[in-house]
């Protein structure tokens, strides 16, 4: 196999998407299929870039400054997951948008948000010290504050404010952090401040610093009882933006950066692990109960991801590589499912004009891929065998108990029966209940479209499929556990 | 009706003193900012405060002579496209960093001789990178500053022409 220089491409993570995100507000303003052709070839790129870092790691001193001076960008199996993750949804979401955001004006800007969106998380996921993780983690959440008011309607704007003022809140708690950090370690690099950490113990200001961590990014993370904002904010994007916000944003902005930071900065302790637990138990719970009632089926689904990513917090709570396994598979298998659990809601939007689900039925022959694919993402969201998402809970399940702890294993399964319940009320209201009069002439889902949604079901099935490598293969999951449980960074 | 009357009388600005007085000054704050810009890497500032300040002197031409005449010098467009220029010079001078020099992103590729210390060349590519950012800052800021002002003003036409009370008061007067 050719061996790839990872050093070269570390950089390139960030400044490909930012400069295509300027190039398309240069050359391609008012001509709306450059910007489709340049934003699916970045992401295309991307995607390329991420498989051939697979199995790689390296740190890349930006401008040669040695790590004290300059600035570090750290690449290694965790992040490597991360940008695959981001890559692949990217380019799903992209196709996608290709048809679905014909009925908006000034898709350009659609098109350079979308590409700053990703230029944040990427820099979030290979950011080596805290700063410029925050300051990616802001370029992310601007433009998805402005991707969420994208169709400025009355809900979308109220949506975004709600966001933005939630948001700014969060980044205000983590900027407050890193002051704490700097001010007690001297230092802002991820590896300086794991290692002076060793050396002094965690006092109690670093100990606050943490506290404020664990409350920013569970508000990114939307863990209840810190996510109020999503299903505002979530249902009234567009539906490529409600994709990638619910398949990767969350994850790369919340549960990504709060894993890294507790795991292998600060070297969590017991009582972490204990509230990380308590904090994915409430979400897994309170988000499957509140997405039972709702009828606005985007809205449904924002609820059921704040309930998945309980999931993946109370895996990574459990602290036991088993357990790290099952959320780190669990918040890949989310990556594939519930972007096109909202690409299918997209779909019923856009042909229907209603995301209302007493409005709809009979949608199976109306829309047959939409239909397919929805079956496959909701069948693996809900956690039905042999699909992806039965052996990411299974595992969670099975790691609670390897635990002890019996009581989060049975809320586990009882919560699973909760999202069967939903995902089985969205599929008999929207595709098998009687086919209402107004329905009865729609057009079907446009080719791209159609193609997104199933570049992502084959995703599902081919995640599936992932439980036969055991789990602990040497590049993926197996190797981004192992980067969590080998603890703090090295200097 | 009403709408449109006050935005005329918003882009007539202010009075006559403050109009003279901007005028004089617009210059020195321009050559300040562009000083800022170029010496950032030799005296304290660079390109987002050298950017700021040159931003402030479109914003002090629009607050005292209306939003027209700030615009007529430098249109939206015209500060859309630089911004995304500004911000593209900086990327492109990273990645020739990587090509022409050792290999990293960012690293300075102009070698300066010892004579030429703590002078506007002795900075390598840094100057180049402030220029860059100082254009991109000063677009920006410019940008959030109109279309912060064009929302206030079309809020306000709205107001004034939806609320009947408001219409009953510019009927009278």
């Amino acid at each position: 196999m050719m061996a790839i220089n990872v050093q070269t491409l570390i950089p390139l993570f960030v400044a490909i998407p930012l400069g295509m995100s300027l190039l398309v507000q240069l050359v391609a303003r008012r001509r709306h299929a450059v910007a489709e052709t340049l934003t699916i070839i970045t992401l295309l790129a991307l995607t390329l870039m991420s498989g051939l870092s697979v199995g790689q790691s390296g740190i890349y001193h930006l401008g040669g400054w040695p790590t004290p001076v300059g600035i570090d960008m750290r690449l290694d199996a965790l992040a490597t997951l991360l940008l695959l993750v981001v890559s692949v949804v990217g380019l799903a979401v992209s196709l996608y948008s290709v048809d679905y955001m014909r009925r908006f004006t000034a898709r350009s800007h659609f098109y350079s948000l979308f590409l700053l969106m990703v230029t944040g998380m990427n820099g979030v996921i290979l950011a080596g010290d805290l700063f410029n993780l925050y300051v990616f983690l802001e370029v992310a959440a601007i433009a998805s504050y402005s991707l969420v008011a994208f169709g400025c309607a009355h809900e979308e704007l109220e949506a975004s404010f709600k966001y933005i003022v939630l948001g700014s809140l969060s980044s205000a708690l983590i900027l407050t952090g890193v002051a704490l950090v700097y001010g007690m370690t001297g230092t802002l690099n991820l590896a300086h401040i794991a290692s002076r950490i060793a050396e002094t113990g965690m006092s109690m200001p670093l100990l606050l610093a943490f506290g404020l961590f664990i409350c920013g990014f569970a508000f990114k993370a939307a863990l209840v009882p810190f996510h109020a904002w999503l299903p505002d904010a979530h249902p009234s994007a567009p539906a490529p933006v409600s994709a990638m916000l619910s398949g990767v944003l969350i994850k790369a902005l919340g549960v990504y950066v709060l894993a890294r930071l507790a795991f292998n900065v600060f070297g969590i302790g017991a009582n972490e692990l204990s509230l990380l637990r308590w904090l994915g138990l409430l979400s897994m719970v309170a988000g499957g109960l509140l997405a039972v009632g709702q009828k606005d089926i985007k809205r449904l689904f924002a609820y059921s991801s704040i309930s998945q990513v309980g999931f993946m917090v109370l895996g990574l709570g459990l602290g036991t590589p088993l357990g790290l396994i099952g959320g780190l598979y669990h918040l890949v298998n989310h990556a594939m499912f519930k972007p096109l659990l909202f690409l299918n809601a997209g779909a019923i939007e856009y042909a229907t004009g209603s995301r209302d689900l007493r409005q709809l039925g009979g949608l199976n022959r109306q829309l047959p891929v939409t239909a397919a694919t929805s079956m496959i993402g909701s069948m693996s969201i809900a956690g039905i065998p042999p699909f992806n998402g039965f052996w990411s809970k299974l595992i969670i399940v099975l790691a609670c108990i390897e635990s002890g702890f019996y009581g989060f294993a049975t809320a586990a399964v009882l919560v699973s029966i909760v999202t069967l319940a939903y995902q089985l009320k969205v599929q008999r209201m929207a595709f098998f209940a009687a086919l209402p009069e107004a329905l009865k002439d729609l057009q079907r889902e446009p080719p791209m479209m159609a193609l997104a949604m199933i570049l992502l079901a084959v995703g599902c099935i081919v995640l599936s499929f992932a439980i036969l490598t055991g789990l602990r293969d040497p590049w993926l999951i197996g190797a981004a556990q192992q980067a969590l449980t080998a603890g703090i960074f090295g200097g | 009706m009403s709408g449109s009357r006050k935005l005329r009388d918003r882009g007539t600005g202010m009075g006559m003193t403050v109009k003279t007085v901007t005028r004089w000054l617009k210059g020195p704050i321009l050559l300040f900012g562009i000083y800022l810009v170029l010496y950032g890497h030799v005296t304290p500032g660079g390109g987002f405060g050298g950017g700021v300040v040159i931003a402030s002197a479109f914003i002090l031409i629009t607050l005292t002579s209306g939003e027209l005449a700030g615009l007529s010098i430098f249109s939206k467009g015209a500060a859309s496209r630089l911004d995304s220029v500004g911000l593209l010079i900086f990327l492109i001078l990273g990645w020739l960093g990587t090509w022409w020099a050792s290999g990293y992103f960012f690293e300075n590729f102009i070698s300066t001789s010892e004579t030429a210390y703590h002078s506007v060349l002795s900075g390598g590519t840094m100057p180049i990178g402030n220029l860059a950012l100082g254009l991109k800052v000063a677009s920006a800021l410019f940008l959030v500053f109109t279309v912060l002002s064009a929302f206030q003003i079309a809020g306000r036409a709205i107001d004034g022409l939806t609320d009947p009370e408001e219409q009953q008061r510019e009927d009278k007067s």
